[in-house]
């Protein structure tokens, strides 16, 4: 090829992939005027990297690839502030290890999706102070799920080819997913490292991806799964790629539980029949300790862990700033009860409380130990099953009308069914499983692997796609 | 632990350990809500626990050591980037009493 030509065809790529990007853009800032789904649009980072690509051709797997970011993890130079407003103005220094890699692998970052206040919340209605509340992409009367709402409504409703990162303490990616009719794959503590996220709680968060069908969220677990040796509790690289193409024979069970009188009968339904439609078998189990206590333990833990990690919101170093007056406990005081929202106060305040001499064993640490037995009794089952199987949620995505009236007690009831596998540390991945017939809205199925068996999960998860899609 | 005693004290000092400023508005509606969410939270002390060790992570994890020698870290400057209370490289804090 004469090098005119060569340069004109270059050229030409150059405009694609910018042109695309602006496109790109523009449609986030048109979804984003009906939905809220971000609260950054990270337009200047997402050009350069546009002409950065089209000058030198990535030959990264995701090259091209848009991905978007929870808030909550940090992307160098976009405004970062897990949806709190005391973190309003903080521009990282630095990028999360997971964006790094997703980077180094020619993603293009667009922008850093809303979300619950540092993800406490299960329908991301606890939007920080002056933050706004993503709608459904199906329903804007309802609810995204949370915590990483803004990430499943982003990822169901953008045309371009889109993966989230998305984040799960509790049960933030699997909720969304189901509640947006994507997939959301929450993988085993530590597999990805958490370097660049802004903590709810240590012992339970964890970093994974959102997207449109199994295969883009195998994808990108790929990339940004593995050691990293800026996290102290991540793990070596587990191979889940060559087990998810494996055609293997696996033991299923649906937990029985979870089909109780809680959970909606068309949910119930549209679990099973996804299960028969691929031809898989099943048998039934039962996980008591976990469905009696799952809740009450991981919210102990989650709220108690939280409250140490957010006490370094303080109007010093970073974030929301005040005039300096008073003494320290006077200032930290007055600037943390002005710019944390109800649900952070609420968080902060169990939390404290739980870990309260006179109360701390009585609370926290035996929640420690009920946790033991809760990942005791799920390996007793991995012992015989390779997957379990159970509906996501309950119900489908409630309305904003009818989450109002919920305590917050009932709010925390709404992780019945995530709050066991994050408790334990699980991969979990959530599937769109059909539509409620009146409302139209998407119902999810979740299935459950033991540690560092994404692979198994992904294998069952592309079957089920499959054969929902025939 | 059954039986705790939430009151308006209660929530007041649980707010001072943790540094934060409630409205009296939110003080009264935590004392409802906090009775309601630790009488429900007080179901573990039903599960036997005796001997059981406590699950700090869900996996086991090993000590992560490395060669103790100086590796380039966060600059003064950029740890600076992000507070508007600074002075001579070093952050500006509130008066210690």
């Amino acid at each position: 090829m004469r090098q005119e030509e060569q340069s004109k065809k270059s050229s030409r790529k150059e405009i694609d992939i910018v042109e695309s990007t602006e496109e790109a853009l523009q449609e986030a800032k048109e979804i984003n005027e009906e939905y809220n789904y971000l609260n950054v649009i990270s337009e200047n980072l997402a050009l350069g990297q546009a002409r950065a690509i089209s000058k030198n051709p990535n030959k990264g797997r995701l090259s091209g690839i848009f991905v978007s970011v929870k808030d909550c993890l940090v992307v160098k130079d976009v405004e970062s502030t897990a949806g709190s407003r005391i973190l309003k103005g903080y521009k990282p220094v630095f990028n999360a290890t997971a964006v790094q890699r997703c980077i180094d692998e020619g993603a293009i970052i667009i922008g850093k999706t809303s979300q619950d206040e540092f993800g406490f919340g299960s329908f991301s209605v606890n939007v920080g102070v002056d933050c706004k509340i993503p709608l459904n992409p199906y329903d804007t009367e309802r609810a995204c799920g949370g915590s990483s709402g803004g990430a499943g409504g982003f990822t169901r409703k953008f045309s371009k080819r889109h993966i989230a990162l998305g984040e799960s303490t509790g049960g933030s990616i699997v909720c969304p997913a189901s509640f947006c009719g994507i997939v959301g794959l929450c993988p085993t503590y530590g597999l990805v490292s958490r370097y660049g996220l802004m903590d709810y709680a240590n012992s339970l968060d964890k970093i994974g991806p959102m997207a449109k069908n199994v295969d883009d969220a195998a994808l990108l677990l790929d990339v940004i799964s593995g050691f990293d040796e800026k996290d102290s509790t991540s793990v070596g690289k587990k191979d889940f790629m060559s087990g998810m193409k494996k055609d293997s024979k696996l033991k299923v069970a649906i937990i029985e539980e979870n089909f109780g009188k809680g959970t909606d009968e068309e949910v119930k339904q549209a679990v099973i029949s996804a299960l028969d439609k691929a031809g898989i078998k099943y048998d039934k189990v039962k996980l008591p300790l976990t469905a009696k206590y799952g809740i009450a333990t991981y919210y102990l833990i989650s709220m108690s862990e939280a409250s140490t990690n957010l006490a370094k919101y303080c109007g010093m170093r970073y974030g929301k700033h005040e005039k300096l007056d008073g003494n320290f406990n006077e200032y930290f005081t007055k600037v943390r009860g002005m710019h944390f929202g109800k649900e952070a106060k609420r968080r902060i305040m169990l939390g404290t409380f739980a870990r309260m001499s006179g109360f701390r064993d009585a609370y926290y640490m035996q929640a420690m130990k009920v946790r033991t037995r809760i990942i005791e009794e799920y390996k007793n089952l991995f012992r015989k099953y390779d997957i379990l199987v159970s509906p996501t949620m309950p119900f489908i995505a409630p309305k904003f009308s009818e989450i109002q009236k919920l305590t917050p007690l009932q709010n925390y009831m709404a992780d019945i069914m995530t709050a066991g596998p994050n408790l334990a540390g699980l991969p979990h991945m959530s599937i769109n499983a059909g539509f409620s017939k009146k409302e139209k809205m998407p119902i999810g199925i979740m299935f459950i692997a033991d540690h560092f068996e994404e692979g198994k999960m992904l294998n069952i998860g592309k079957k089920v796609e499959g054969s929902l899609n025939d | 632990m059954k039986g705790v005693k939430v009151d308006r004290e209660l929530i007041l000092k649980v707010a001072e350990n943790a540094r934060l400023e409630l409205t009296d508005k939110e003080a009264e509606e935590f004392v409802k809500q906090f009775k309601d969410i630790l009488d429900a939270f007080s179901q573990i002390d039903e599960v036997d626990t005796k001997g059981i060790e406590a699950s700090m992570q869900p996996v086991e994890l090993k000590n992560v050591l490395r060669e103790d020698r100086t590796e380039p870290s966060l600059s003064q400057e950029d740890a600076l980037a992000n507070t508007e209370h600074k002075k001579d490289g070093y952050f500006k804090g509130p008066r210690a009493v």
